[in-house]
């Protein structure tokens, strides 16, 4: 049985091992820190599992492979949360929430006594809305140490350290799945700085991903349970730096205080930032070149594509299939 | 064709690159459209440590003119330093020039506009004002070294079209010798084609064709939109009149009885 290394313990890593070793290969990880945390962009993700709301502007790979995240991830995390997202409006930007529906699928049309029955927190403040109802949510954290933990338990081996991938190639297969971090061995790879803010509101009781448009700041607010809530995330074309703009988080905080002015008086647990690592059509890749396999460029949908990339992963290594996402490289 | 700072433009389509789905959708409606600019705003956190280095390389790659955009200040100093940082990025001494002064409307912030304009230009930038159509405001960007004027066809991103086509008009006939574009609030390639109609030179638009279903097929739109306007405005338009004008004379009409 062969031994398959893995470069990178996000959630591409991760998954791509769970769904190697279920498959029944013998799976070894290596990653710069000792377990998932703050070091990888995973650790600062959404976890919205929103295929439909990501159809608004994402390619249709988006869409279609998503679906089958929230099943994949029932399987793999306590954490999922199937009752679907909601996307609401500002009054005077309902032609967006109008342009929103026209673009999206699976969604019905909520008057504003709906949403206040199905988010009794959020009152009558909205006159319309979509409810998605198909869609999912879950921590990523939780998610990523329970992959951890089960992976363990399974007998996947660790190794924490940084690692040049190509070092590795020459002693078997190696998957690189390092995210940005993979930019100088794939120049099309860019980063795409994301800001986040934790907030702890035991004040307000939402229950399900919130999605508000505004033309200039779109944001979002994911409950995470125990009255702690994300609100995610801006998206500035660039490298990440370290910390999160002044600018950035005020949006953030506004538009939370928008959705609820009972979120004046939450905590500020955290401000996070990272690069999200993406390529010129924002949708993954594969490339293979040898002994090396490349996976990358999930962008913001991290939670919601990893599974069918690790699964695409496994088809090309175990099945020699070649996936969708494969791209040839000249080198 | 009146030129730009010396430089003259395949055609007058001049396309934002900001909030696209993806840099791919992005450098399709380049390809599809042929702009002839590409205008790029410059957040003051990336320039700092070229942050935003893997996407300029995108814009770069476009190979079409790049006008840098000190979109979002909003005051003298913000714009000064945002367009230094610019110059330095993109190596050109084109700029275009945004003070915002009114958040609700995004209405340029005209006194600190003529003030950044003299700097700037006397610091050796060519600049592209974004202004309102107002005639004293202009003259006065003039005289502070401009060379093209950019005023407002609406809000920034409100899609509405020319607001004030007679304040347009006006500028235009004002000031023949001055290369003008159409900055902001361009919603339908109908705005863009009576721009050029007007006689603008060129039409400046992000939103419309970022923000549409298919961004690459709405840019070709406005590039065809504009050359039927150019076109339009070159052929010497008939004017308007008040009573119908029969296209066949009556006298020696057929006599039906």
């Amino acid at each position: 049985m062969t031994r398959i290394t893995i470069i990178g313990a996000g959630v591409a890593g991760l998954c791509t091992a769970r769904v190697l070793l279920d498959r029944g290969a013998r799976v070894h990880l290596i990653d710069r820190a000792r377990q998932p945390g703050p070091q990888g962009c995973s650790w600062w993700a959404g976890g919205m599992l929103a295929p439909y709301c990501e159809g608004e502007s994402a390619e249709e790979p988006v869409v279609r492979l998503g679906q089958k995240a929230a099943d994949w991830w029932a399987q793999h995390t306590t954490s999922l949360q199937r009752c679907g997202s909601l996307v609401v409006s500002p009054a005077r930007d309902t032609s967006d929430l109008t342009r929103f529906a026209r673009r999206t699928q699976s969604h019905k049309t909520l008057t504003a006594a709906e949403i206040e029955a199905l988010e009794p927190d959020l009152g009558d403040r909205f006159a319309t809305g979509l409810f998605f109802e198909n869609e999912a949510h879950l921590s990523p954290r939780t998610a990523l140490a329970e992959l951890w933990r089960g992976l363990v338990a399974d007998g996947a081996t660790f190794d924490q350290r940084e690692a040049d991938p190509d070092a590795r190639a020459n002693d078997g297969l190696v998957i690189d799945c390092r995210g940005y971090h993979a930019r100088a061995d794939m120049p099309a790879l860019r980063g795409v700085k994301g800001e986040m803010v934790l907030l702890s509101c035991p004040d307000v009781s939402i229950n399900r991903p919130i999605r508000v448009l505004h033309p200039r700041v779109p944001i979002y607010l994911v409950p995470r349970g125990d009255g702690v809530y994300m609100l995610g995330a801006t998206m500035v074309e660039g490298r990440a730096s370290a910390h999160a703009s002044v600018r950035s988080v005020l949006e953030l905080l506004s538009a939370a205080y928008a959705l609820s002015p009972a979120f004046g008086e939450a905590e500020i647990l955290e401000i996070g930032v990272d690069s999200r690592p993406a390529f010129p059509d924002n949708l993954p890749r594969i490339e293979r070149q040898g002994n090396m396999i490349r996976a990358n460029g999930l962008y913001r949908h991290g939670f919601l594509l990893a599974p069918a990339l690790a699964t695409m992963v496994a088809d090309l290594i175990l099945d020699a299939k070649t996936p969708e996402m494969f791209h040839e490289t000249t080198a | 064709m009146r030129s730009f700072y010396g430089e003259t433009l395949a055609n007058g389509l001049m396309l934002g690159t900001a909030r696209y789905p993806s840099p791919k959708v992005l450098s399709d409606a380049f390809a599809r459209s042929g702009a002839a600019v590409a205008t790029v705003s410059l957040r003051r956190e990336s320039g700092r440590d070229r942050a935003g280095q893997d996407f300029w390389e995108l814009i770069r790659a476009l190979n079409v003119h790049v006008l840098p955009n000190t979109a979002g200040c909003h005051s003298v100093k913000e714009a000064v330093t945002t367009a230094h940082m610019a110059r330095e990025v993109f190596g050109t001494r084109w700029i275009k020039l945004e003070v915002i002064g009114e958040e609700d409307t995004l209405q340029p912030d005209v006194f600190g506009l003529v003030e950044a304009a003299r700097i700037l230009t006397e610091d050796g930038f060519q600049v592209f004002p974004y202004t309102t159509e107002d005639l004293v405001v202009a003259d006065k960007l003039l005289r502070a070294g401009c060379e093209v004027l950019m005023p407002w066809g609406a809000p920034i991103g409100s899609g509405m079209g020319l607001n004030n086509v007679f304040g347009l008009r006006a500028m235009r006939a004002h000031f023949p010798d001055v290369p003008l574009v159409i900055d902001a609030g361009i919603g339908l390639p109908s705005h863009a084609a009576q721009a050029m109609e007007l006689g603008f030179d060129a039409v400046l638009l992000n939103t419309a064709v970022a923000k549409a279903g298919d961004p690459a097929a709405m840019a070709e739109a406005f590039a065809t939109a504009i050359r039927a306007g150019q076109l339009a405005a070159d052929a010497d338009p008939m004017p308007p009149r008040d009573m119908a004008a029969p296209s066949t004379p009556l006298i020696g009409k057929a006599f039906l009885e």
